[in-house]
């Protein structure tokens, strides 16, 4: 008999699921603008949702839903650290749509419905509630992409996402239906079971369709199109927001399927990650030499950023995961601090988005410029900064595995991708100032504030990450 | 006298999904056209589990195929929305008209 018990398993879901339909309401029957309260109350709802995950934390792994859904340590780190990032990137809209004066509420529900896609992407244990996790996040981020209706680089921005998602998706499934066909389940468990006996060429053909979609959702190299352009027509909050959970997730769900149904295939797969590893690497770092536009610049680094934390699950095992978890943590505190500041980069209430609009930026506003340059430093990979970490741990992992050329290669290309990174921190220090910039929000101040003193500090007590990492990565190795 | 299998099921499947992924790539006229290729690839793959399903008596095949069926709709829906509002601010589908941004 399936009991109610087995239900809480999946308590954070079905609490956002809810509450995302009790908002709707809310917004509907609200008298005047509800943007504040709904936005308010959604970032309520992920805190508590992060909450139950972390409750959920202390029980074993488990599966419900007729293993369709299963909850380990690998997916409560990956849903705590989607929850945060969405919850900050969040708060982040909120004064967005306030400056902007936007009245929509129907922002912040779409961006819990997302986060609620993403949590299911983590907690995917069947090809079936993968498709129907991503395609919930996907769905809501083609709205979201597309918000500022009445701009053409946000509606093309949006129509572009789209499309190429769409067609990302579409490739996925037909893996799948191949993967289903030639082994005749679409349980995570069992496939691994049947693919160690047996290794069907269907399968293999349905892995490589199955890669190149998630390939594009974790946009790494070739499957990037997409990334410059939607980042730079999307509003920019939601650029932010696209850098940081929809990654999170999707590299997670990476991780799960190629290291858990597909962990026999790995000779199939483990070449045709080296390539997007080092593919990501390389256009992340050579594509952004010659940006003028901060959210574009952002968006190949992105790029490169997930073609590093590609190369742990190259490596495939215990320590490449534990890399790849520490890296994503680490990449979120460094990416929603430089988004608090390019969200901050307004004056006289226009919002500006050139990198040459940061010129002189140590004297206007000398804060947030060392913040800013602190975050740059951190994505160079310079040490002491975070960001020097977490391309250590996946480096090594590489080292360790033999993979000296990965290795390599991450490492020249950190070198090419310093060279914007620092061009930044150039134009602030060193070019003549313009106007000065608005006051920031209080909101982005204290985000930038966290961010910054992680960032900076993360050298003096590193054990608390590495450890629940270690725990989170033996987890999904555990069978 | 010639007996339909599983294999001819599958072909036809893969004649749709690449005549749908190559509707995107070559079209350069219309993004309306576009959106009906990739409506051709999600069915293409139902063909393929339901086919997949029958041979293998096992009902997990159909029951995804409803899921995707759903989907569809709904990703039809948000594309179409979204069309909607592109074309009010640029006047045009066109696909060589969505230009605004590049690099």
């Amino acid at each position: 008999m399936t009991s109610l018990a087995n239900l809480s398993l999946a308590a954070p879901e079905l609490l956002m699921a809810a509450a995302g339909l009790v908002l709707l309401m809310i917004g509907v029957y609200q008298k005047g603008d509800a943007t504040r309260l709904v936005g308010w109350l959604a970032v309520l709802v992920m805190v508590v949702a992060g909450v139950l995950v972390l409750k959920g934390a202390g029980t074993d792994a488990g599966t419900t839903f007729k293993g369709m859904f299963v909850t380990d340590a690998f997916a409560v780190y990956a849903k705590v650290m989607v929850l945060g990032a969405s919850a900050l990137s969040l708060i982040l809209s909120l004064g967005w749509l306030a400056q902007e004066e936007i009245k929509k509420f129907e922002y912040s529900v779409l961006v819990l419905f997302a986060t609620l896609g993403m949590l299911m992407m983590v907690s995917a244990n069947d090809l079936m509630s993968l498709y129907i996790g991503l395609e919930l996040q996907s769905l809501a981020l083609y709205v979201v992409a597309s918000f500022k209706r009445d701009s053409v680089k946000s509606t093309e921005a949006g129509l572009k996402y789209f499309v190429l998602g769409s067609v990302a998706s579409g490739m996925m499934l037909y893996g799948m239906s191949m993967i289903y066909g030639f082994s005749g389940t679409t349980n995570f468990e069992v496939l691994a079971e049947v693919l160690s006996e047996h290794q069907a060429t269907g399968v293999v053909v349905g892995l490589v369709f199955v890669m190149a979609g998630l390939a594009f959702k974790v946009s790494a190299a070739p499957f990037h199109m997409w990334t410059p352009d939607v980042y730079e027509g999307a509003p920019t909050p939601v650029t932010a927001f696209f850098a940081l959970a929809p990654k999170i997730a999707a590299i997670a769900l990476f991780v799960r399927v190629m290291t858990g149904p597909f962990a026999d295939l790995i000779g199939a797969w483990q070449q045709v990650m080296w390539i997007i590893a080092v593919l990501s690497m390389i256009v992340g770092s050579f594509g952004a030499i010659g940006q003028q536009n901060i959210k574009r610049l952002m968006a190949y680094s992105s790029i490169g950023h997930m073609g590093y934390a590609l190369i742990g699950l190259v490596v495939g095992n215990e320590e490449g995961v534990q890399g790849i978890l520490i890296y994503l943590a680490i990449y979120v505190f460094m990416n929603i601090g430089a988004f608090a500041i390019i969200l901050s980069m307004r004056q006289k209430g226009r919002a500006l988005e050139g990198i040459s609009d940061l010129a002189g930026l140590s004297k206007t506003s000398p804060l947030m410029a060392a913040a800013l340059a602190i975050f740059m430093f951190s994505m160079a990979g310079i040490p002491p900064m975070a960001g020097f970490f977490g391309k250590f741990y996946v480096f090594i992992s590489a080292v360790h595995a033999g993979m000296y050329w990965l290795a390599v290669i991450g490492v020249l290309t950190s070198v090419v991708g310093a060279y914007y990174y620092l061009r930044i921190v150039k134009v602030m220090y060193f070019d003549e100032p313009t106007e000065a910039f608005d006051t920031p929000r209080l909101a982005n101040r204290v985000i930038l504030l966290v961010a910054g003193v992680f960032t900076l500090f993360y050298i003096v007590y590193p054990s608390p990450l590495l450890l629940t990492a270690q725990a989170a990565a033996k987890s999904l190795f555990a069978y | 006298m010639l007996e339909i299998g599983l294999g001819h099921y599958l072909t036809v499947a893969a004649i749709l999904f690449t005549l749908g992924v190559f509707g995107i790539f070559l079209n350069r006229k219309n993004v309306i056209i576009i959106m009906m290729s990739i409506e051709l690839m999600l069915l293409a793959v139902n063909v393929n589990l339901v086919a997949f399903s029958s041979f293998l008596n096992d009902l997990v095949g159909q029951v995804f195929t409803l899921f995707i069926l759903t989907v569809a709709a709904a990703e039809a829906a948000i594309g179409l929305a979204i069309l909607v509002v592109f074309f009010r601010n640029r006047g045009s589908i066109a696909v060589e008209d969505i230009n605004q941004m590049k690099g």
